[in-house]
């Protein structure tokens, strides 16, 4: 899963405000915990990535995530004791004692991995999405050493990544026993070792140990994508955080469940949509 | 002034046996195209990175006399100050792109150097353009063919606008299209910019031409610095592995041997000498169109050793990758096969070997397929040489003497050669294979080493197939060449009726002589000429 560049409005905004909108999209869903305003905000991940070119990565994310939900939800069941609507009586566990499945404890995991689900989703794209030398040139200044290590690591993992499969196959090639893991770890780290020496040396004769003036960042004027990026980023922090104070979208799971689903928590979770989707709506100027 | 001055210059490796380099003394002015040429080993890459102050300040060792790069002595300047003046780029062209999109690589060196936001921005579209990857700029690096990766680390190399390039065998992990171009892009930035070129090379006949100036190691020591022509004339008494086929092919005929195909050809026109009229054109050879498969032995008829039958190799959302091959192999044969990066040889290798599983078509073996891919090193996960082989393996490719070296100390040759053992496996616990298949073996080869494992293919007395971008090489060891394209085999036939009809896939003999009478090897084109002029020409 790797940062492409497509013609897509999330693309053609500058890294900086990607980050800030990808940030405030994240920020919702830590400090909202209604399950339908999460649930809103995994529907706007989901159209953004799919109106950015980038569904199919996305959608490889959500199978890989989905079983993080379920785990989270049946640990919390499982070791919660809070919770007064008892769904289910499991006894004397070894181990764990009196077992009761609560309502509540169910529902609250369930959150929880919903919002662990949303981040991740907020992650991939986020990776597929923001162009990682764009904000090596934007943390270059805070530290450059720490940004270039950062966009060399993402850089060696498809290369390592090659490696390994090419090592495999020539142990498959071998005739009688395979080598044993001791031997093939030793291998892929002396390999590993090569590589980062290369780069090592190949940094240096770019000029990378030479003393350097600070760096000079390219004006760029701000595109009608910029800006839209960023009036929904300001947009999705306002609402989520005057929804978060005001109490526009409450939800407590213990010790009763409550999660109103109103007209008040329904206009929180249209209005996080809308923001978020409504860049999109542009694509002028998005191909390069 | 010169730009590089290097007075006495020795250097050893840290725990090096032997110095690298010995008391070499050379300069090297500005605009100027130089060769680096020698037999691995000689020194031509620590020479390379002496001049960019990676020696010694990134590898440490010992270092005697020295360098003097624009005035600035490398002792006491480093890697990072001299980049500056010098751009280096290496072999491996994965390891030298360091960002997600050239565009980022590109303005890399010129950032380090604190250039102002426009400078460098104008700095990436002009390498760009000259490089023709302006197409490529935003693309992630991780989709970029070999030839691309290379060509963008060249850009890497010489957006800062550094006066002298250093280039240790850029062409050695490209095929011959994009080796030409390589080439080409460096002599009209050499002739456009007024950069300096030293480039280390060891398909000479490759980049002679475009040459200005020729040095030549031997076991770290400076052996010849003159020009191309120069060159070829003492290398043919003093270092015959290092002369080109061409050079070879005038010089059995008493000419003076002269850099470049055109310049062949001149030679041999002011000499009256040409092949005679009714010599056969390569065409009139054994060519086979695809399809013609089945006229070779089928198992069960006449025992083929190795069978493919219309075999497709079709990627899931992606392209298709071999396209109803047909290939059948008798026992003991000697097949090339040949083709652009991207044809489908190593996936054809794959499928032979039983590593892939065709989407349609089947693959019959008779006999076991041994199968050495391209990186030997991935083969060798022991402590010592003898651990990875047996004995008598060892003692098959000439390695038993080298039992307790680490697999990772032996030369690249070496390390072929112990892969290739490691393949044909134990013969007293194996059963020799029947089939043996490499991929690109000789990438990063000199000539001798190319040489020695043509002897030891030829002796091995098994069917085997060599994908290989080496018209040389495939001249030298095959007795039948199969080229494919986007999949498909578009010519199947004997050596010389295969290598001498083209330009890309043709051997220089070949190429000199215009295909004419299948010749191939510069031995085959003196017996050529000397049968149609009817004389006797003093070698």
């Amino acid at each position: 899963m790797i940062y492409r560049r497509r013609a897509s409005p999330l693309h053609a905004a500058r890294a900086a405000v990607a980050i800030a909108w990808c940030a405030a999209l994240g920020t919702a869903a830590l400090i909202e915990s209604n399950p339908v305003v999460l649930g809103a905000l995994a529907l706007a991940v989901i159209g953004a990535a799919t109106l950015a070119g980038v569904g199919q990565e996305l959608r490889r994310s959500l199978r890989w995530s989905l079983p993080l939900l379920l785990s989270i939800a049946l640990i919390e069941a499982l070791v919660s004791r809070d919770g007064v609507t008892v769904i289910w009586r499991l006894g004397d566990l070894p181990m764990v004692g009196s077992t009761n499945i609560t309502l509540e404890a169910t529902v609250y995991g369930a959150v929880l991995g919903l919002r662990a689900v949303v981040l991740v989703l907020i992650g991939t794209l986020y990776s597929v999405a923001v162009d990682p030398d764009e904000v090596l040139r934007l943390f270059r200044r805070l530290s450059f050493s720490s940004a270039l290590s950062a966009t060399i690591a993402t850089r060696m993992v498809p290369v390592l990544v090659r490696d390994s499969r090419r090592l495999a196959e020539a142990q498959r090639c071998r005739p009688g026993p395979p080598p044993g893991r001791a031997q093939l770890l030793r291998a892929t780290t002396a390999g590993v070792l090569d590589r980062a020496l290369d780069i090592a040396a190949t940094l240096e004769v770019r000029g990378y140990g030479a003393p350097r003036g600070r760096p000079q960042s390219h004006r760029v004027p701000w595109s009608r994508h910029d800006l839209t990026f960023l009036g929904s980023a300001i947009a999705l922090l306002g609402v989520s955080v005057a929804g978060r104070v005001a109490g526009w979208a409450p939800f407590t799971a213990f010790p009763l469940l409550r999660a109103p689903a109103g007209a008040r928590t329904s206009t929180v979770a249209a209005v996080l949509l809308l923001a978020a989707l409504a860049p999109f709506l542009s694509r002028r100027g998005v191909a390069r | 002034m010169s730009l590089v001055e290097i007075a006495s210059l020795g250097y050893t490796y840290p725990g090096g046996a032997a110095p690298a380099l010995a008391d070499v003394t050379l300069s090297i002015d500005p605009g100027e195209f130089v060769v680096l040429a020698g037999l691995s080993g000689s020194g031509k890459s620590t020479l390379l990175r002496a001049i960019s102050g990676l020696v010694p300040h990134f590898h440490g060792g010992s270092f005697a006399g020295n360098v003097l790069v624009a005035g600035r002595d490398s002792r006491e300047h480093g890697p990072g100050e001299l980049a500056v003046v010098v751009g280096s780029l290496f072999q491996d062209p994965e390891t030298q792109v360091v960002l997600g999109t050239p565009r980022a690589e590109l303005a890399f060196a010129a950032e380090n150097r604190g250039w102002p936001a426009a400078a460098v921005a104008r700095a990436v579209e002009e390498t760009a353009l000259a490089l023709a990857i302006e197409g490529l700029l935003d693309r992630p690096v991780a989709e970029l063919s070999g030839g691309e990766l290379q060509r963008v680390a060249l850009g890497a190399t010489l957006s800062a606008r550094p006066a002298l390039v250093c280039l240790d065998e850029p062409t050695s992990q490209l095929d011959p299209v994009a080796g030409d171009e390589l080439i080409g892009l460096l002599r009209r930035l050499n002739e456009d910019g007024d950069t300096a070129v030293l480039l280390a090379e060891h398909r000479l006949e490759r980049c002679l031409p475009a040459a200005d100036r020729v040095l030549a190691l031997d076991g770290g020591r400076l052996v010849f610095d003159g020009p191309p022509t120069r060159f070829l004339q003492w290398a043919s008494r003093a270092a015959p592995a290092l002369v080109p086929p061409g050079a070879k092919l005038l010089s059995e005929l008493g000419l003076q041997p002269v850099p470049g195909v055109k310049a062949a050809r001149a030679a041999l026109r002011g000499a009256r000498l040409a092949p005679a009229p009714d010599a056969p054109a390569p065409h009139e050879g054994s060519v086979l169109r695809p399809g013609h498969a089945k006229r070779f032995p089928r198992r069960g008829q006449d025992g083929a050793a190795l069978q493919l039958k219309g075999v497709w190799h079709e990627i899931k959302d992606g392209p298709a990758i071999l396209r109803g091959v047909d290939l059948a192999v008798a026992p003991g044969e000697l097949v090339a096969l040949m083709g652009r990066n991207g044809a489908g040889k190593s996936t054809l290798l794959r499928h032979a070997a039983g590593l892939m599983e065709p989407t349609r078509g089947r693959v019959e073996a008779f006999g076991r397929v041994a199968l050495l891919l391209q990186n030997p090193t991935d083969y060798l996960v022991h402590e010592t040489v003898a651990q990875e082989a047996a004995p008598a393996a060892l003692g098959a490719v000439g390695l038993a003497h080298l039992g307790a070296r680490h697999p990772r100390d032996l030369s690249g040759g070496e390390k072929q050669r112990l892969a290739l053992a490691v393949v044909l496996g134990d013969p007293a616990a194996t059963a020799a294979p029947s089939v043996l298949c490499l991929d690109e073996p000789t990438r990063g080869m000199d000539r001798a080493a190319k040489d020695a494992l043509v002897a030891l293919l030829h002796g091995l007395g098994i069917a085997v197939i060599v994908a290989t971008h080496d018209p040389e090489f495939a001249a030298a060891f095959a007795r039948r060449v199969v080229l494919l394209a986007d999949g498909g085999v578009i010519a199947d036939g004997s050596t010389g009726a295969v290598l001498a009809g083209g330009t890309y896939f043709a051997t220089e003999t070949a190429r000199i002589l215009g295909g004419a009478g299948g010749a191939l090897l510069p031995a085959e084109g003196v017996a050529l000429l000397r049968s149609a002029s009817g004389l006797e020409v003093s070698a």
